[in-house]
């Protein structure tokens, strides 16, 4: 059976309407084709958690999740994202609570300058998603996508570990530096 | 912020619909599968398309069928991350879901396909860069310019062929289908590439890659895949040597291919090597060294990639040598 109608277009004069989910939210919005899913989320969602760095898919900093998996939103059409799922940084937990990355990235200095640390959040939460138990290789390989120039990448890993036991109900892993006071004011609930 | 150009996008729904978008809108049109060639040499303004011909809506090139008896059938689209993770793949042709595994990084194979990464743009130093690189070199021979800077007085680009799937494809015996409004025909990977760094694919305008065949592999046979470069992630191979042979009884080597990529404007095929493997045993160091030494005679790096050239060349035959070795080995 072939589809009916002519084969969907869109631009380039006309913008096309598209809708989709960015953390958990329903979005409707008009876009033009050569708009990348990072410049909809940054420019027309306001969601700057999710930076923009190389641009060019060796960096990292812009990923998000794509129905679930890891993907580049700079190398992304938006046009493509037409009834998909978008996961930013952002959307790891609502409130002021921390998500237990967030948590441990802070808690075990795995965060220095910070540009790249969305996409590591992003990044380590897709390979717990996958694999609670992941292994400190396993952990490097998902993460493998993400430059930081910063920390060594070391403090980066062992809080991913710390987080999955978290996440795992256990006790989290104690920082090698005292942790920072991360407590939530009363006026900022 | 790094913005595409202009275009007009378009989302064919069948094979069919597809091929007759690609012979309406002519050569100013680009495939989109993935987008991570594509995108990013957009951005540098390398490639400007009036229209992208997006892949993703057509369900046809998903399509998988076979299996490791009868041999396998892979969509063009069929993603990076997916060969990893397939046990016929992993069981059957593990060469090819090494290679797979290690192109790019993680969220670049979660996007990434396999048909795209067979297409994927001969690369140079001279040619990856910014538009405004590239101009104040007064471009190259590639685009808009009339000089190859790597080898200047050449009349050929030189640009390399940098996928990591494509020499282990040649060397597992692939074929694929090429798919266009006057029909379709399938011709063997290595016939898919040109010797040329601007048109480096036989695959007219028209045409789509649209499946990749992988023979069914015999019981005695063995493919590896080893790949080279800076940086474990992330980096395009600067060399990959892709083997595969048939070993006999005693280990005696009854066929052999051996391929190596980031070498030339296409996958470059080491026959002599392969020749001379026959009737040997790979488990002879002096049968490998030999083999490695003639194999890294095909090799011949330019300075259009990473790393120095003299140290590539010796990297290629430490490389061959490697992966022959690998074979060896008792499984």
């Amino acid at each position: 059976m072939s589809p009916a109608g002519p084969v969907p277009e869109h631009g380039p004069r006309a913008r096309s309407r598209i809708s989709l989910i960015v953390n958990t939210q329903p979005r409707e919005l008009l876009v033009d084709p050569w708009k990348t899913l990072l410049e909809l989320l940054r420019e027309d969602l306001g969601l700057t958690g999710t930076k923009h760095g190389c641009e060019l898919g060796e960096c990292g900093a812009c990923a998000v999740l794509l129905d679930g998996d890891l993907a580049l939103s700079c190398l992304v059409p938006a046009v493509e994202c037409d009834g998909r799922h978008v996961t930013t940084v952002e959307g790891l937990r609502d409130g002021p609570e921390l998500h237990p990355l967030q948590a441990a990235f802070a808690d075990h200095g795995a965060t220095q300058c910070g540009y790249c640390t969305p996409g590591m959040l992003v990044a380590a939460r897709w390979v717990l998603d996958r694999n609670p138990s992941a292994t400190r290789e396993e952990i490097a390989e998902a993460l493998s996508g993400q430059l930081c120039r910063c920390t060594g990448y070391l403090q980066i890993y062992e809080a991913v570990e710390s987080a999955a036991r978290v996440l795992r109900g256990e006790p989290p892993s104690p920082p090698r530096l005292p942790a920072a006071d991360r407590s939530v004011p009363d006026d900022a609930r | 912020m790094m913005r595409l150009p202009r275009f007009r996008y378009l989302a064919p729904r069948t094979l069919p619909e597809l091929t007759a978008v690609l012979a309406d809108v002519g050569p100013d049109a680009a495939l989109l599968a993935g987008g991570t060639d594509l995108l990013p040499s957009m951005k540098r303004r390398q490639e400007t398309p009036a229209a992208l011909v997006g892949l993703r809506t057509v369900p046809e090139l998903r399509a998988r069928s076979g299996d490791a008896i009868a041999g396998l059938t892979l969509g063009a689209t069929t993603r990076l991350c997916e060969l990893a993770g397939d046990g016929a793949v992993t069981g059957a042709w593990p060469a090819l879901a090494r290679a797979a595994s290690l192109v790019g990084s993680p969220p670049l194979r979660n996007v990434g396909t396999l048909g795209g990464n067979l297409c994927l743009d001969t690369r140079c130093t001279y040619w990856n860069q910014t538009h405004a690189w590239r101009k104040s070199i007064g471009f190259c021979l590639k685009k808009d310019g009339d000089t190859c800077w790597v080898a200047p007085g050449s009349t050929r680009c030189w640009a390399v062929s940098s996928s990591d799937t494509a020499p282990v494809l040649c060397a597992l015996g692939a074929e694929v289908t090429l798919a266009s409004r006057t029909g379709e025909r399938r011709i063997p990977v290595p016939d898919l590439f040109a010797d040329d760094g601007i048109r480096h694919l036989t695959k007219a305008r028209g045409e789509v890659l649209a499946a990749i065949h992988l023979p069914s592999p015999r019981p005695d046979e063995r493919s590896v895949y080893l790949k080279l470069r800076r940086r474990e992630a992330i980096d395009f191979p600067v060399l990959g040597v892709a083997a595969r042979v048939r070993l006999g009884s005693g280990g005696v080597v009854e066929a052999a291919r051996i391929f190596l990529g980031g070498v030339g404007s296409r996958p470059q095929e080491a026959t002599a090597a392969a020749a001379f493997l026959l009737g040997r045993r790979l488990t002879d160091e002096e049968t490998v060294t030999e083999a490695a030494r003639l194999a890294a005679q095909v090799a011949k790096p330019l300075q259009n990639t990473d790393f120095a050239l003299g140290w590539r060349k010796g990297a290629a035959r430490e490389y061959v040598g490697r992966a022959l070795r690998e074979l060896a080995r008792p499984r």
